[in-house]
């Protein structure tokens, strides 16, 4: 597969690109009322709290919705492929875009349990899905 | 009903340049001919308009999504306006229909000259293929999120929220289908329609699929081409050449989570609060409107606004449109006359209210809707981003 686009890093959005080097999804919360915060920001607009900062999470979450892509949008691009959106475990409002890995594209499925895994890419950790293993 | 803004507005003139896959003229060229067509049609000269207006403003970044803004038109026509506005931080196309009410409302201007160009068919043939990536470069900005997943076109992400649509409605793809094959069979009777040959939905379950469930019959055809309208204050439309069409209403909304990945609920989008913001603004009812002109990024769009105006149930339309008689230019709610962006070109939002402008002008020739219609909704959307309006001959 040709390399990822990766993103322009930024005070609010670094733990989640870079944590994964531990093994480590970044999600941000509120300290206060335990609300996570995404796109990350250092504001929680449930309970008005400031104190919002990056949070290790399970990494697990379940497939909200999901498309196999099967055109070559540039030269190269090994399709099919499946971007989808997850749901965290802990808050389903919290979307991940991602690619479902290490599971062939049509049996990708609705509210299908996933995990998190991480690929290398420069200096960022990208976070991808795969279904549950244990 | 409070007078609001937009029932002190009406639609004088339309335009529309030559719509292509290869122009012969600039960018600019098709915007000039939009507009001084549209300024004609009102009855107007160059010297009568106050106010120019368009989304999303220029976008100089050679790929033909917006190659004109403002200034350059307001150049080339040697216009002087007291007030004009461009812009893509606005709810969606229509955005920069909105602006102008609320301008001639502030009496900054009296006749608003708006106009949406698109030069994609030839951006794509030289520098910029159909990429939103850039090879190279990091992303900024809320795409960012999705930039790392080979995320390469708006397409993908459609693709996500139509799939959920698809789960939840239990729509089949042979109803998905007929907004196709009704929007090719009313393209056949516009000589300014980009693909005029019919198709069936057998044509339909085999053509390619882009990313499931999306099939290329599914998207808009991308064009050069340029459209154009005059929005004038309602006494000066009542003097000019063509019966005023009234902004009845107008639906502009962002009370939801604007964005492409976090919306409350992804499967109707940006729509179910911007078509309420529009109905509680008129007393006209979905069952007084005689046709509709519902935009159609992607046929999931249309299906969609077919729900969220109240034409039919949510999760409803797979039954509105099976068969697609309904939906015909005969039918009870004939969609998107012109043949829509899919088959008539990708004039982003702004070839539909062309097109209901001549519907409701009863200037549509061999596609005209029977009955006189005097109702039409119109729309926009993709994604977080959603307009309405609702147009009524006066
Ligand atoms: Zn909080």
């Amino acid at each position: 597969m040709i390399a990822r686009t990766l993103p322009v890093i930024d005070r609010d959005n670094q733990a989640y690109w870079i944590w994964g080097r531990d093994g480590k999804l970044a999600i941000h919360r509120c300290a206060a009322c335990e609300y996570y915060v995404h796109p990350p920001v250092a504001f929680c607009p449930r309970c008005e709290s400031r104190d919002v900062a990056p949070h290790a999470v399970s990494g697990r979450g379940r497939v909200v919705t999901f498309t196999v892509n099967h055109k070559a949008w540039v030269p190269d691009l090994t399709e099919p492929y499946v971007l989808a959106l997850v749901a965290i475990a802990e808050q389903d409002d919290v979307r991940i875009p991602c690619n479902i890995v290490e599971c062939p594209p049509d049996a990708v499925d609705f509210d299908m349990e996933v995990e998190v895994v991480f690929e290398p890419a420069e200096d960022l950790w990208i976070p991808l899905f795969r279904p549950v293993q244990s | 009903m409070t007078r609001f803004a937009e029932k002190n507005t009406a639609i004088t003139g339309v335009g529309m340049s030559e719509v292509s896959r290869g122009a012969t003229k600039s960018a600019l060229g098709l915007t000039v001919d939009a507009a001084l067509e549209a300024i004609a049609d009102a009855g107007l000269t160059r010297a009568d308009i106050d106010g120019i207006a368009t989304w999303p403003g220029e976008k100089a970044d050679g790929s033909g999504f917006s190659p004109v803004g403002c200034a350059a038109l307001q150049d080339a026509l040697r216009l002087e306006v007291g007030w004009y506005g461009g812009g893509g931080e606005a709810p969606g196309q229509y955005g920069a229909v909105f602006n102008a009410i609320g301008a001639i409302a502030a009496g900054l201007c009296r006749n608003v000259l708006i106009f949406r160009t698109m030069y994609e068919a030839t951006a794509r043939k030289t520098a910029y293929a159909n990429s939103l990536l850039r090879e190279g470069q990091r992303q900024a900005g809320p795409f960012a999120w999705y930039a790392p997943y080979y995320t390469y076109a708006a397409a993908l992400q459609q693709a996500l929220f139509f799939n959920l649509y698809v789960h939840k409605s239990g729509i089949k793809p042979e109803q998905v289908g007929q907004i196709a094959v009704n929007q090719r069979r009313n393209a056949a009777l516009n000589p300014n329609a980009i693909y005029k040959t019919p198709i069936t939905i057998d044509d339909y379950l085999a053509s390619p699929l882009i990313a499931t469930p999306l099939r290329i019959y599914d998207c808009d055809v991308p064009i050069d081409g340029a459209a154009a309208i005059i929005v004038s204050r309602m006494d000066v439309a009542r003097d000019l050449k063509n019966p005023p069409i009234r902004i009845e209403a107008i639906g502009s909304s962002m009370r939801y989570r604007n964005s492409w990945t976090q919306l409350a609920e992804l499967d109707t989008q940006a729509q179910p609060k911007v078509a309420e913001m529009m109905w509680g603004r008129t007393d006209l009812k979905a069952a007084d409107v005689d046709i509709a002109q519902l935009y159609d990024g992607f046929s999931f769009h249309t299906i969609n606004w077919l729900e969220n105006f109240g034409f039919c149930e949510r999760y409803g339309a797979k039954d509105f449109i099976d068969g697609g008689h309904r939906i015909a230019l005969g039918g009870e709610l004939p969609v998107n006359s012109g043949g829509g962006a899919m088959s008539g070109g990708r004039l982003h939002a702004y070839g539909a209210v062309h097109e209901a402008c001549t519907q409701l002008w009863g200037r549509a020739g061999a596609r005209q809707v029977k009955g006189d219609p005097q109702v039409c909704a119109t729309s926009t959307s993709g994604g977080p981003l959603a307009g309405a309006m609702l147009l009524v001959r006066d």
